[in-house]
C-alpha cells in the first residue's frame, strides 16, 4: 500500500513537474548567456492560453504547442530588444513582461474558461517498458510531453558541457569581452538564447493547458514561473539538477491531492491548507540551502549575469 | 614572400577620444623576429596604439602594413587572421572554464561536439614547443597569474600569431616568473616570431628588447636600439625632462615602536583565512616595506590595521595602546593614517570637492565648526593651504576630485592623511598607475614623513619601490610573513623566491582573484 502510494506520487510528480522543467531549462540557457528573464510567469501564461485556444480552434494540439512556443519566443524577443540592444535593466523588463503576460492572457482567455473540450496531447505508454514493475508506472506511462521533458534535461546538459556552441555559451555569460576578442558575436548569441528561453517557457505553459491540467483558467500557472526562477539557482545552472528539482517540486505539489485519502489526513482535514503551502516553502528552503552552498563554493552562477555587453572604448 | 624587412609598419596613426588626442601621427616599425619594446608613461598612448594594431580600435588616420601588405582591421578576428595577437593586461580568460576550453574558444574548426582529449593534446603540443608549461585540464581559477599568462600566449599561438603584443606582461609577475617569461620570449623571437612588449619599467626593457620605441603624450619621442642606451636617457625621453633617480634618503633614525602586530589573524571577503598569525613592528622614523604578489593578504593587512576588518585572533598595538577589537574610529584617534590601494573607490569620494575630500578626516576637530555645522570658511582656508603646500594641481578647491589626474588625487589623499600628523601611516601601493614625475613626489613625501618621525608601513607590489625607500622588508605570502630583511642586506632573488612561497614560480598557487 505504501509502495503503491509512493509510485503514484512519483509518477504524478514527474507529470506535474514537466511544465516547470521546460521553463527552468529555458531560463538556464538565457541566464547562462548573461540575460536574466523574470518574465517566465507571463510567457508561460501566454503559452498556456494560446496553446489551448489554437488547439480548440483547429482541433490540433500539436499546432497549439507550436504556436505557444512561438508566442513565448516573441515575448522573449521583446525582452531581448529592451535589455540587449537598448541595455535597459533586466529585472524591470522581466517584471513588465510578467505583468503583460498575465494581464493579456486573462483577457484573451476569458472566452476559453468555459471551454472544456479542447483536444489534449495524447498519453502514450511505452511498449514493454510501461509494464515494468515500479519503473513502468513512474517513467514510462505518461503523456508524450513528459517524455520530451525527460529527454530535454540530459540533452541540455550535453549541449552546455560537451559541444562547441555550449562552450561559447558558458563563455559569453562569464566573460563576454574574452569571447568578443575571439570573434564571437556576443549579442547575437544572447538574442538566440533569450528567445530559446521564451520558447521553452511557452512550451511549459502549453504542457500545462494541453496535458497536465488540460483546461484554461485565469492565472493557472499559480506562480510556477517564479518557482522556475528559484529552481535555476538551486540547479546551479545545470539542466540535470533542474530536472531533479522540477520533479521533486512536482511531487510535493501533488502531495495534498494524493495524500488526502490517507486515513491520517482524513482525521485532520485542515492539514490540507498547510500541504498546499508546501511547494512554496520548498522553494524558500531550496533558496536558503543553495544560497549557503553558493557562499561556500560559488558554483555555477554566470559572472556576467544581468550585465549588458558593450565593447567600450576605455579611453587611453 | 615579401621584401619588406618589417613585420609591422604603422604610418601616421592618429586616434582621438573625446577630449584626448591619444595618438598623434605615430610612425611605428617593428622588424621581423625582433623583440621591440614600446615604452612610455601612463597615458602616453601605448595601449591605444596596440589596441589599434590588434583590431580593437580603428585609427582616425593612418595606415597599417603587415609584412609589407597594407591591411585594414575591423575586429580582433581580422587582426589574428593576419597573424597579430595581443595578450591583454587584464587576461581575457573565463575563470570557470578549463585551459583547453579557453584556448579553443571561438575556434570553429573543432566541430560541433567537443573532443576534450584532442583539445588537451593540441594545447600540450604548443606548450611543449614554446616551453610554456601548463595543465590543459586545469580550470583557469586554479592557476597562478603567471600560468594564466601562459594560457593567453598559447591561445594566440594556437591561432597562428606571428606577431605577439604583450601589454605590460610583467606587472603581475614575481621576478622569477618574469625571468621565465623572458626566456620564452627570447626563444620565440629566435623562432622568427615578432614580439612587441609594452612597458614602463626601464630595467626590463633594457634587458629584453632589441629595439625600443618611446612614446610621449601620444607622439613618438624616439626609436632606438637597446644596445648602448642608458636608463637615464630612456627616462628623459619618456618624461621629456631630466629625471632624478636618487631620492634623498637620510640614514634611518629608529625611535620607539609605534605599531606592533601580535599574531594577527583575519578573514577575507569570502570568509576564508587571509592573514595567519602576522607579527611585525614598525618603529618611529622608519619605513617597513611589505613585499608580495597581489592577493596574498596585503589588502586585508592594511584594513586590519586601520580597523576596517575585524581580527579573528591576535592584537594590534598603536603607540602603546593594545587593541584586540579595533574600529576605524579608534584607529584614527590613536593616530593611524591610511592611504588605500584604490584611490577612487575607497580613498576618496569622487563627486565631493577637493576641499571636502581634504577635510574628510578632520571635520570633527573644533576649528572646523560647532556641533553638526561646518565652518565653511575655515574649511576652505585649510583646504587652500594644503593645496598650496602639497602642490596639488587643481582648477579650484571646489572641483570634484573625480576630475583630477591620478597623481593629483594621490596628493589629495596624502595631504589629508599627513596633515593629521599621524603616528602611523599605512600606504598601500601609493604610486600604482602614477607617472614618473608623480611617483617621485609621492615617494619624497613619504620620506619626508619618515624624517618627521612617522612610522610608515609601505605595502607595494612594486619591488623596486620597496627596495628604493624602505628600511626593512617583510615578505607576505598567503597571509603569512615569510621572512624579514634589512633593506641593505636584502637580496632581490631571495625576496622574489619568498614571494612565490619559497618554491619555483610555476608551483605557486597565488590566484589572481584572491584580493
Amino acid at each position: 500500500m505504501e509502495l503503491a502510494f509512493l509510485v503514484t506520487l512519483l509518477a504524478a510528480g514527474i507529470r506535474s513537474g514537466t511544465a516547470i522543467l521546460f521553463a527552468t531549462i529555458g531560463e538556464i540557457f538565457a541566464e547562462r548567456s548573461g540575460v536574466l528573464n523574470l518574465g517566465i510567469e507571463g510567457m508561460m501564461l501566454m503559452g498556456a492560453v494560446s496553446a489551448y485556444g489554437v488547439a480548440f480552434a483547429t482541433g490540433n494540439p500539436w499546432l497549439g504547442l507550436g504556436v505557444a512556443m512561438g508566442v513565448g519566443g516573441l515575448m522573449a524577443l521583446l525582452h531581448g530588444m529592451v535589455t540587449i540592444s537598448l541595455r535597459a535593466d533586466q529585472v524591470v523588463s522581466g517584471l513588465a513582461l510578467t505583468f503583460l503576460g498575465s494581464g493579456l492572457s486573462a483577457v484573451l482567455g476569458a472566452p476559453l474558461v468555459e471551454v472544456r473540450t479542447a483536444p489534449r496531447l495524447p498519453v502514450f505508454p511505452i511498449p514493454v517498458l510501461a509494464d515494468l514493475p515500479i519503473l513502468g508506472p513512474i517513467f514510462f506511462n505518461h503523456n508524450v510531453i513528459v517524455y520530451i521533458g525527460l529527454l530535454m534535461a540530459p540533452l541540455g546538459w550535453w549541449y552546455i558541457h560537451r559541444t562547441r556552441p555550449g562552450m561559447e555559451l558558458r563563455a559569453i555569460g562569464e566573460y563576454p569581452a574574452a569571447a568578443d576578442v575571439l570573434g564571437i558575436n556576443v549579442n547575437r548569441q544572447r538574442y538566440a538564447y533569450v528567445v530559446f528561453g521564451g520558447m521553452m517557457a511557452g512550451l511549459g505553459g502549453a504542457s500545462l493547458s494541453l496535458a497536465i491540467t488540460p483546461l484554461w483558467i485565469e492565472d493557472m500557472t499559480a506562480g510556477q514561473g517564479w518557482i522556475a526562477v528559484g529552481l535555476v539557482i538551486f540547479a546551479g545552472w545545470d539542466p540535470l539538477r533542474a530536472a531533479l528539482g522540477s520533479y521533486l517540486f512536482g511531487a510535493i505539489r501533488r502531495l495534498p491531492l494524493d495524500a488526502q485519502n490517507l486515513p491520517f489526513f482524513l482525521a485532520y482535514p485542515q492539514l490540507g491548507y498547510f500541504m498546499n503551502m508546501l511547494p512554496y516553502l520548498f522553494v524558500i528552503l531550496l533558496m536558503l540551502i543553495s544560497a549557503r552552498s553558493e557562499l561556500r563554493r560559488r558554483i555555477g552562477a554566470p559572472a556576467a549575469l544581468g550585465q549588458p555587453y558593450v565593447r567600450e572604448e576605455r579611453g587611453v | 614572400m615579401t621584401t619588406s624587412p618589417y613585420a609591422v609598419e604603422m604610418r601616421g596613426i592618429t586616434k582621438r577620444f573625446p577630449g584626448v588626442l591619444a595618438n598623434d601621427r605615430v610612425d611605428f616599425q617593428v622588424r621581423k623576429g625582433e623583440i621591440h619594446a614600446l615604452l612610455g608613461e601612463n597615458g602616453a598612448g601605448k595601449s591605444t596604439l596596440m589596441n589599434i594594431l590588434s583590431g580593437l580600435y580603428r585609427p582616425d588616420e593612418g595606415e597599417i602594413a603587415i609584412h609589407g601588405q597594407v591591411v585594414e582591421f575591423h575586429s580582433p578576428r581580422d587582426a589574428i587572421r593576419h597573424g597579430v595577437g595581443m595578450v591583454h593586461q587584464h587576461f581575457m580568460l573565463t575563470p570557470s572554464q578549463s585551459v583547453a576550453e579557453n584556448v579553443f574558444l571561438g575556434a570553429r574548426e573543432i566541430g560541433f561536439v567537443l573532443n576534450p582529449q584532442r583539445m588537451a593534446a593540441e594545447v600540450r603540443r604548443i606548450a611543449e614547443q614554446y616551453r610554456l608549461p601548463v595543465d590543459p585540464n586545469a580550470k583557469i581559477w586554479q592557476l597562478s597569474v603567471g600560468e594564466q599568462q601562459r594560457v593567453e600566449i598559447i591561445k594566440i599561438l594556437y591561432r597562428g600569431a606571428e606577431i605577439l603584443i604583450l601589454d605590460e606582461p610583467t606587472a603581475v609577475l614575481t621576478p622569477q616568473e618574469a625571468e621565465n617569461l623572458f626566456v620564452t620570449l627570447r626563444s620565440m623571437a629566435a623562432d622568427n616570431k615578432t614580439i612587441i612588449f609594452i612597458s614602463h619599467k626601464l630595467e626590463e626593457v633594457l634587458s629584453i628588447a632589441d629595439r625600443i620605441t618611446v612614446l610621449r603624450s601620444g607622439r613618438v619621442a624616439a626609436t632606438l636600439p637597446a644596445q648602448g642606451v642608458t636608463k637615464t636617457e630612456l627616462a628623459n625621453l619618456m618624461v621629456g625632462r631630466q629625471v632624478l633617480f636618487q631620492l634623498e634618503k637620510p640614514p634611518v633614525q629608529r625611535g620607539e615602536v609605534r605599531l606592533r602586530l601580535d599574531k594577527v589573524c583575519a578573514l577575507d571577503d569570502k570568509q576564508l583565512p587571509a592573514l595567519c598569525e602576522v607579527s611585525l613592528t614598525v618603529h618611529s622614523g622608519e619605513i617597513v616595506g611589505v613585499a608580495g604578489v597581489a592577493g596574498n593578504g596585503q589588502r586585508e593587512l592594511a584594513e586590519a590595521i586601520c580597523g576596517l576588518r575585524p581580527l579573528t585572533a591576535g592584537a594590534i598595538e598603536v603607540a602603546g595602546e593594545r587593541m584586540t577589537r579595533p574600529t576605524a574610529r579608534r584607529m584614527i584617534d590613536a593616530g593611524v593614517a591610511y592611504v588605500p590601494e584604490d584611490r577612487n573607490a575607497t580613498g576618496s569620494a569622487p563627486n565631493l570637492s577637493v576641499a571636502e575630500n581634504l577635510i574628510l578626516k578632520s571635520y570633527r576637530r573644533a576649528e572646523m565648526g560647532a556641533g553638526p555645522f561646518l565652518d565653511l570658511s575655515a574649511m576652505e582656508r585649510i583646504a587652500a593651504s594644503l593645496v598650496k603646500s602639497f602642490n596639488i594641481l587643481t582648477p579650484s578647491i571646489k572641483t570634484p576630485v573625480r576630475k583630477l589626474s591620478g597623481g593629483n588625487l594621490q596628493k589629495v589623499l596624502l595631504a589629508r592623511e599627513i596633515s593629521s600628523q599621524p603616528k602611523v601611516l599605512i600606504a598601500a601601493s601609493p604610486t600604482r598607475g602614477l607617472d614618473i614625475g608623480a611617483t617621485e613626489s609621492v615617494r619624497s613625501l613619504l620620506l619626508q614623513e619618515r624624517s618627521q618621525g612617522a612610522a610608515i608601513l609601505l605595502i607595494s607590489e612594486d619591488l623596486d619601490e620597496i627596495f628604493a625607500i624602505s628600511d626593512r622588508i617583510v615578505v607576505l605570502y598567503e597571509g603569512r610573513i615569510m621572512g624579514e630583511f634589512e633593506t641593505a642586506d636584502a637580496d632581490l632573488t631571495e625576496v622574489g623566491l619568498l614571494m612565490a612561497g619559497g618554491r619555483t614560480p610555476s608551483e605557486s598557487f597565488a590566484t589572481q582573484d584572491k584580493g
